[in-house]
């Protein structure tokens, strides 16, 4: 009956003497001749034997027996170290560590003897003078090791990570240096037991829990202190707010280990897989000492390990593959960890071949991804990412490295899980590499106290960007609604409101004097939430939910708080999915991707423009004369309004600024010179002040939203950027009444019934008429135009010559037919002053032509015909005039 | 026959043969005392919005969140009485603690091996899915609850 406590510490030394086996024949395999290294390892699997003859082990002692031999032959020089011959000794390594495993699970060998292996093993051990010559020799690495390269493990103690922990009871190591390896017969712990001692994880996470309940007491104990006036209880508390920090940093540092402890089995991996795949790989590490939360290793192994794999298995090519292309045979896999902003960066990455962004997308699309029209539309960047997609990779290809099968998707939702980001970049030919971005503790984090329906939430201080309050009264202004989604003009852009009421199905607030928003970003898009208070920041120790409450994606975990009750804290990504704030990744691209053909039919150009405290407004060029400037000096004043002598003319100036913001004092000083968009109106010219011209655009416009401001439209995205539209009859109208006076000059409630098959010219011709003061109602083809007619009363046609499909014969003779629009003028509109003379002026029974984009022609034309039919004598109209005429 | 004995044995050798006791409604259920780590009154519980409807809440217990279950809602049997406020019996399960809400709770008793049964199968539907066996007693039958199919909330209940 063995001793339990002898035969654990047996496996917790076996374990870490194989791990540093696997590392340090990886190693030899590259400096096949180093003494040092062959004793060492001769060293090890000699103390692993004769542990094993002590505690009875028969089966592993057989193994490491015949192992000690081999190794006993490549020490004294006897025998050159060859490809089989370590592979061999893999072997034999998996081969102990299984019947470990089986030890430690049952107390016994397990079944298996591996009679087979120790056979070869002894077989092997024998053939010594005919080996060396025949079997091929490990080639030494051939590109000489950089200095600055990091060779693993011979770092020197300091950095020299301790083996990663296989067994269940799960010891750590505090930083063994590998450095002096005492005698032969060692027990490992003489030599460096003063410097490091091994603790039990469990203790430390005791020890971790115990100062977290330290902490929930201190916040307590501070919140008593502020209600009260006692000077004692001030000074001891604020004693026992430093003690709790200071022993919380420190507690929190004996859970911080190196990231070499995961990287430390990584070159036996790439080394298996670059000799299974006959390929060269070279594993540089930089950076293995850099600390993680243990918690934090544990979550990350399996990625890291699965993105390696990944490298060596699709990333770098086949030797003769990379000399073609002309790199060097022997392909280079880095990895780099480093710590940044509170944050801990690792990266993996490779010089191989990069990911084929064809494929990727090809793939996408055969699984149901992506919707082929949408693969063209996808940016390089968008398209790397759809191998995050769940359902993405292969299932099928089951990894030895944890059994599970695990893909690209699984390894971002483990680096998620943790709170930290995952991205890859790739070069096509050059190679790719996966940056990961995780937060360097979990356990206790500053949080935002809020509340909302009623209850209380804590939200991750990482999380946050920004809190934003809005009186009473102004709420209704600056939360808006863009098709149907609220929004928050923040400094330029439309932030995406989510109301955490609503997403949590919690009672609503009243009527409350402010809104409460608090801006947040997850992953890389920014949304804000509306909560029903502010309190205020604290820090929080983060217990995890029962798995009965795990699935609820809203949540990041619980705390306690000062007052001993129990807070949610809220997972802000959970939320803004939830919400609909962010959207899927699919939803982006479809509507990006609709938004795009939408805006192809409609594009106008616009001009942008800034007034008084309107940073953005806009109209359509097209409706724009002239761009001026002229001299304050030039401004006079007449019929009490501003006016500036221009082209032999009058032209009447209204400012702008004094149309949106009446009363607003004027700058000063005054802008010079004065910046003015000269509009035509018939004969007419307004000159609009603005303060500034801003550029011109070409978008697609749909007034989103209509405004109630005088002058204005209504605003659009435009550029990317709210704009506000002004209203240009409203300009027009300010102008006339300064300076116009006398009736029946503005036509107000003409009706106009435009017949135009593209909606863009459609437009243009509308805005030309409603700017000058008439209403348009719109028909695309005769048969709407002659529904328009049914339905109300119109006192002109302007119609395209070329409206389809019957053309507009077909309109013509419809309305011909009925005695009621017999007498309606119609205006026919021309593609060119060619087909205007082609046709003679009065085609087919039209009362004019013109051209189609003469304005001003077709305005003339249009209240001739209007005055006309109102003085009630269907006269004939004059000839037609060309485009060059009239200007 | 010969696997329900097989069965039956198993389940008492993990028995302590004594057991802590709660109605719900005029169901009367046992748990075994090793598996219970504590009674308490009715607790102030913190809401988890958007959680499944069986989980009442979470309570601070010394510092460790507990999720709390009420018994009556997994059981699918009508809501308690307003005024009647329920019992917290704290069980241990293999993901931790979790508490029960239940309508009273009974004495601490001693049973007779000899008289464990398979549930009988006029049981109600919804109770027979939650426990694994009875003791007839003298006068009504103690269900003995199975605590971890009790707290895994994917278990189905059957109409």
């Amino acid at each position: 009956m063995q001793d339990q406590d002898v035969i654990r510490e047996f496996l917790v030394e076996s374990h870490e003497n194989l791990s540093s086996l696997d590392r340090a024949f990886v190693e030899l395999e590259k400096h096949p001749k180093d003494a040092d290294l062959l004793a060492s390892i001769f060293r090890t699997i000699h103390t692993i034997k004769g542990t094993c003859g002590f505690l009875a082990f028969s089966t592993l002692e057989k193994i490491a027996h015949q192992a000690e031999n081999i190794l006993s032959q490549l020490r004294g020089g006897q025998r050159e170290l060859t490809l089989p011959l370590v592979s061999m000794i893999f072997e034999a390594v998996d081969a102990i560590r299984k019947v470990l495993a089986s030890i430690e699970a049952s107390g016994e060998e397990g079944p298996d003897r591996f009679e087979k292996l120790t056979e070869r093993l002894r077989v092997a051990a024998q053939l010594t003078a005919d080996e060396s010559c025949d079997s091929p020799e490990i080639q030494s690495v051939p590109s000489q090791p950089d200095p600055d390269s990091s060779v693993p493990f011979q770092t020197g103690p300091a950095a020299l990570p301790g083996p990663l922990a296989e067994p269940a009871d799960g010891h750590i190591a505090s930083e063994l240096p590998e450095g002096e390896k005492p005698e032969e017969s060692v027990v490992k712990s003489s030599a460096v037991a003063d410097a490091n001692i091994r603790v039990g994880v469990g203790l430390l996470d005791k020890l971790m829990d115990l100062v977290g309940e330290l902490v929930l007491t201190r916040n307590q104990i501070l919140q008593f202190n502020a209600e009260r006036e006692d000077a004692a209880l001030n000074t001891t508390s604020q004693r026992l707010n430093l003690i709790t920090s200071e022993l919380q940093e420190g507690v929190m540092k004996t859970r911080m280990q190196p990231i070499g402890m995961v990287w430390n089995k990584l070159p036996r991996v790439v080394r298996d897989l670059a000799v299974s795949l006959g390929k060269q790989i070279r594993l540089d590490m930089d950076g293995a000492e850099t600390e993680l939360d243990r918690t934090i290793i544990e979550a990350i192994k399996d990625p890291l390990v699965h993105l390696v794999r990944n490298s060596c298995g699709h990333g770098i090519e086949t030797p003769e593959v990379r000399v073609r292309a002309g790199k060097p045979p022997q392909g280079r896999l880095t990895l780099r960890a480093y710590h940044e902003g509170g944050q801990v960066n690792i990266e993996i990455g490779d010089d191989g071949a990069g990911i084929d962004i064809p494929r990727v997308k090809q793939k996408a699309i055969e699984k149901g991804l992506l919707r082929p029209e949408h693969a063209e539309k996808l940016s390089d960047r968008e398209a790397l990412n759809l191998i995050f997609q769940p359902g993405f990779s292969t299932a099928q290809t089951v990894t030895n490295v944890s059994g599970r099968g695990v893909g690209m998707d699984v390894v971002k939702s483990h680096i998620e899980k943790i709170g930290g980001v995952v991205d890859v970049f790739s070069r096509p030919g050059q190679g790719s590499t996966v940056k990961i971005k995780i937060p360097l503790t979990l356990a206790i984090i500053p949080g935002l106290v809020i509340a909302s329906g009623g209850e209380r939430f804590v939200i991750p201080q990482v999380s946050l960007l920004e809190l934003i309050r809005l009186e009473a009264g102004s709420s209704e202004k600056h939360i808006e609604y863009v098709q149907g989604t609220p929004v928050y003009r923040r400094r330029g852009s439309l932030l995406p409101i989510a109301y955490l009421n609503q997403v949590l199905g919690l009672k609503p607030a009243g009527q409350a004097e402010a809104v409460s928003i608090v801006v947040l970003q997850a992953e890389d898009r920014q949304f804000g939430l509306v909560v029903d208070g502010i309190n205020d920041t604290q820090e929080i120790v983060v217990k995890p939910l029962g798995k009965q409450l795990k699935g609820l994606t809203v949540y990041a975990g619980a705390t306690i708080m000062g007052d001993g009750r129990v807070a949610l804290i809220l997972d802000v990504l959970g939320i803004g999915k939830r919400s609909g704030v962010i959207a899927e990744f699919h939803e982006q691209t479809r509507a990006a991707a609709e938004q795009k053909t939408q805006s192809e039919i409609d594009l106008q150009r616009l001009l942008l423009f800034r007034a008084g405290s309107f940073e953005r407004l806009a109209i359509p060029l097209s409706l724009v004369a002239r761009l001026e400037e002229f001299p304050q000096s030039a401004i006079e004043r007449a019929s009490g309004g501003q006016v500036v002598q221009y082209r032999n003319r009058i032209l009447p100036l209204v400012p702008l600024r004094s149309l949106l913001e009446p009363g607003a004092p004027c700058p000063d000083p005054a802008p010079d010179p004065v910046q003015v968009v000269v509009l035509n109106d018939g004969d007419r010219s307004v000159g609009m002040v603005v303060d500034q011209i801003l550029d011109v655009a070409e978008e697609a416009v749909a007034v989103r939203q209509k405004s109630h401001r005088a002058g204005l439209l209504g605003s659009a995205v435009v550029g990317k950027r709210v704009t506000d539209f002004v209203d240009l009859n409203a300009v027009i109208r300010l102008a006339a009444e300064n300076w116009f006076q006398g009736a029946g000059e503005l036509p107000n409630d003409k009706r106009i019934l435009v017949a135009e098959a593209s909606a863009f010219s459609r437009g243009l011709i509308r805005s030309g008429l409603e700017m000058a003061g008439y209403r348009v109602i719109e028909a695309a083809d005769p048969d709407e135009a002659i529904r328009m007619l049914e339905q109300q009363p119109v006192d002109a046609v302007v119609a395209s010559l070329d409206l389809p499909p019957g053309g507009t014969s077909a309109l013509l003779a419809a309305m011909r037919a009925r005695p009621e629009w017999e007498a309606i003028p119609v205006l026919a509109l021309a593609e060119s002053a060619e087909q205007v003379r082609t046709h003679g002026g009065r085609p087919m029974g039209f009362q004019d032509c013109q051209v189609k984009f003469d304005r001003e022609a077709m305005l003339t034309s249009l209240a001739r015909l209007a005055s006309a039919l109102a003085s009630a004598v269907p006269e004939p109209v004059c000839a037609p005039v060309g485009a060059e005429g009239k200007r | 026959m010969a696997k329900d004995t097989a069965v039956l044995k198993s389940d008492l050798a993990q028995n302590s043969g004594q057991f802590s006791t709660f109605f719900v409604a005029d169901l009367y259920f046992g748990v075994d005392v090793l598996r219970v780590q504590e009674l308490l009154r009715f607790q102030q519980m913190t809401r988890v919005p958007q959680a499944p409807e069986v989980i009442e809440g979470l309570i601070n217990l010394r510092g460790q969140i507990v999720t709390a279950i009420d018994m009556r809602r997994r059981l699918r049997l009508p809501p308690r009485a307003g005024d009647h406020t329920p019992m917290n019996m704290v069980v241990r399960t293999d993901d931790g603690a979790v508490s029960l809400l239940v309508d009273e709770i009974g004495d601490v008793l001693d049973v007779d091996p000899a008289a464990y049964e398979r549930p009988p199968e006029n049981l109600d539907p919804a109770a027979r899915e939650l426990i694994r066996g009875v003791y007839k007693l003298k006068d009504r039958l103690l269900l003995v609850l199975d605590t971890e199919r009790t707290v895994d909330l994917a278990v189905e209940m059957t109409a």
